[in-house]
């Protein structure tokens, strides 16, 4: 690259061009573009739902038409009470993406934040909220979250915010250790001798530094959410049939397993493909995030 | 001979108060320092150098660190009673400071520009606009010789003498009054620690800064320095001009020692003549004076009792040696 190209290159460093910079290495990986396309799919997928099949299609039960193996009618066949599996699924998107993304999202910036915090001033703060979470890891974040659903009453809304409540420790743990181990680092304390203040530190110097681990188990956190989703609607405690959403899909055919075996392996492989997209595409941001790994 | 005190430090004490033991870091050390001149801090490693650099930015670290005695005066007002935020109007904008390892020292995520505009951004008084902000930028890349067409770069795209660079140009962004520079040269190579102190001289004559460099290095500090404090164990043991401490017929024995470690290109020696022993534990300092368990002239009274303070001009040294004796003109 001449000196010419590169002085108008970098004359400004918009926002826009950075993003196009990352974008730039990003499309350089062949496994995340896969991840990327994967994921666009499910996600136009989840988004014209209703274009692709009415919802009433979802819920419609045909007696007679139960067990359906894939047809040219019913395309992944039908379940036990005779509904289209095809429906249900496409339907189904929504709600497993809403949770999976939401939830881990909601948790990255609550338990980001807090462990960030602790990470960066330790002391008495850092060590009660650190036995809270220790609290909150000892039980079982399906038991967790069970506690908190049954708590407020079953709904969709109460289910993200228990999914949540149960990722957050985890999240913490994560944030905070990496956050020790950057705001050790001589960078952070020149920072401080530019007469930064510390919350300007935590976000410009300290999270960006902290950030290849915390998108990798982001994005891990959305696949396991999709998962931890289905077993919780699976006992009545998520998401209310008849609404669809995959994992329930699941739990529902496990019954059927031997008679239908299509009706596990549709749901089964498309929860798979979103968590694999989502992993492909954490690990390609990751790399494409990190200026060090730049050509 | 009374000069305009710009910076003031007055028997500063610092200790690291650990669940181990209580370290020693500085003890009780007086220097000032008037507009545009250069303080050179030379010592070994441990003598308490950057800990002094520290406390006057107050960056100490929290937990351990306690300045117990002493005051810092920075035009004439008190730094220790100011509040966190108060401080950090200081740093950066009237003090800022040069790291010693450049490799760590700058942010790997953050474009080299971006990090100078940092301080320009942070004590931005004047409401300049994002691209007079640019423009400084620039301005202060090319100051220290990097072209501004690689403000957009990373810091892992420089060299360690152009990352030191970086280092310097965002230290002197802000124009500060005062600049400490925590050993700027020694992770550098000597081609380019003779480029940066060269760099570090014309600009310290343009911008009219005053400096305090730490270093352990005596060439740089006959290079560059208007003042020495020679540090020893957290004291300063022989203060003076720069002709005092090279040229005048006494010295500390420990600054002797110094000079004695240096190679001299007209002797015929195969050794060097370092100074024997190791500096003392700074949680468990002798009594008396502190380097008499190493020197070479130690008498009785030096492990008993404190040496006074021999003065002649502004030539001050701390030994028993010349306790009582009449100054020599």
């Amino acid at each position: 690259m001449g000196q010419e190209t590169n002085t108008r290159e970098y004359k400004k460093y918009k926002k826009e061009s950075q993003v196009r910079e990352i974008w730039r290495r990003f499309r350089k990986s062949r496994v995340a573009m896969i991840g990327l396309i994967l994921l666009a799919c499910i996600i136009l997928v989840a988004i014209f739902a209703d274009v692709i099949t009415p919802y009433e299609r979802a819920i419609e039960q045909h007696g007679a038409d139960r067990f359906t193996p894939p047809c040219g009618q019913y395309l992944f066949g039908t379940d036990h009470l005779g509904r289209d599996m095809f429906a249900r699924i496409v339907h189904g998107s929504r709600y497993s993406l809403l949770i999976g993304i939401s939830t881990s999202l909601l948790s990255l910036v609550i338990g980001g934040l807090i462990g960030a915090f602790c990470g960066y001033y330790g002391g008495a703060f850092d060590n009660l909220v650190m036995r809270l979470m220790d609290v909150l890891m000892s039980v079982p974040p399906v038991l967790l979250s069970l506690a908190v659903v049954a708590a407020l009453g079953a709904d969709l809304k109460n289910l993200l915010v228990a999914m949540t409540i149960s990722c957050v420790p985890g999240t913490v743990r994560l944030v905070r250790s990496v956050v020790i181990s950057v705001a050790d680092q001589d960078y952070i304390e020149a920072a401080h001798s530019y007469g930064g203040g510390d919350w300007r530190i935590i976000l410009k110097y300290v999270l960006p530094n902290a950030m290849g681990p915390i998108i990798v188990s982001t994005t891990m956190n959305i696949s396991a959410m999709i998962l931890s989703a289905a077993g919780l609607s699976f006992i009545g405690m998520g998401v209310q049939p008849p609404a669809p959403e995959w994992g329930s899909l699941l739990n529902e055919s496990r019954a059927h397993m031997f008679e239908a075996p299509y009706l596990l392996y549709v749901p089964g492989i498309c929860i798979l493909l979103t968590a694999l997209g989502f992993n492909l595409v954490g690990d390609g941001l990751r790399d494409a995030l990190d200026p060090k790994l730049k050509d | 001979m009374e000069k305009e005190k710009f910076l003031e430090v007055r028997n500063l004490k610092v200790v690291y108060q650990t669940d181990a033991a209580t370290v020693h870091a500085v003890n009780h050390i007086s220097f000032s320092l008037a507009r545009g001149e250069t303080l050179g801090l030379v010592g070994e490693t441990g003598a308490g150098k950057t800990t002094t650099a520290l406390s006057i930015l107050r960056l100490l670290p929290e937990r351990t660190a306690r300045i117990q005695e002493g005051e810092i005066l920075f035009e004439g007002n008190s730094l220790l009673p100011l509040s966190e935020a108060e401080m950090r109007k200081i740093r950066g904008e009237k003090i800022s400071m040069i790291f010693q390892d450049p490799m760590t020292a700058l942010n790997p995520v953050i474009p080299v520009g971006r990090q100078i505009a940092e301080s320009l951004i942070l004590h931005n008084e004047q409401g300049l606009s994002r691209d007079a902000i640019e423009e400084l930028v620039e301005k202060s890349l090319e100051m220290v010789g990097i072209p501004a067409s690689r403000k957009g770069e990373y810091p892992h795209q420089f060299s360690g003498g152009m990352k030191q660079r970086v280092v310097i140009a965002i230290a002197l962004a802000c124009n500060p009054d005062l600049l400490i520079a925590d050993e700027p040269t020694t992770a550098l190579d000597v081609t380019i620690q003779a480029q940066v102190l060269r760099m570090m001289k014309d600009l310290r004559e343009r911008l009219g800064t005053a400096m305090i460099m730490i270093t352990h290095d005596l060439g740089i500090v006959a290079q560059i320095c208007d003042y020495v404090g020679v540090m020893y164990a957290g004291e300063i043991v022989e203060y003076g001009r720069m002709e005092d401490i090279f040229d005048a017929p006494r010295h500390h024995p420990y600054t002797l020692g110094l000079f004695g470690s240096i190679p001299d290109l007209e002797s015929d020696a195969r050794r060097l003549t370092p100074i024997e022993g190791l500096t003392p534990d700074p949680s468990n300092l002798p009594s008396g004076c502190k380097f008499s368990p190493r020197c070479p002239q130690c008498r009785d009274v030096c492990r008993q009792k404190a040496p006074d303070i021999w003065q002649n001009g502004q030539h001050r040294i701390a030994c028993h040696l010349y306790s009582g004796k009449e100054a020599q003109t």
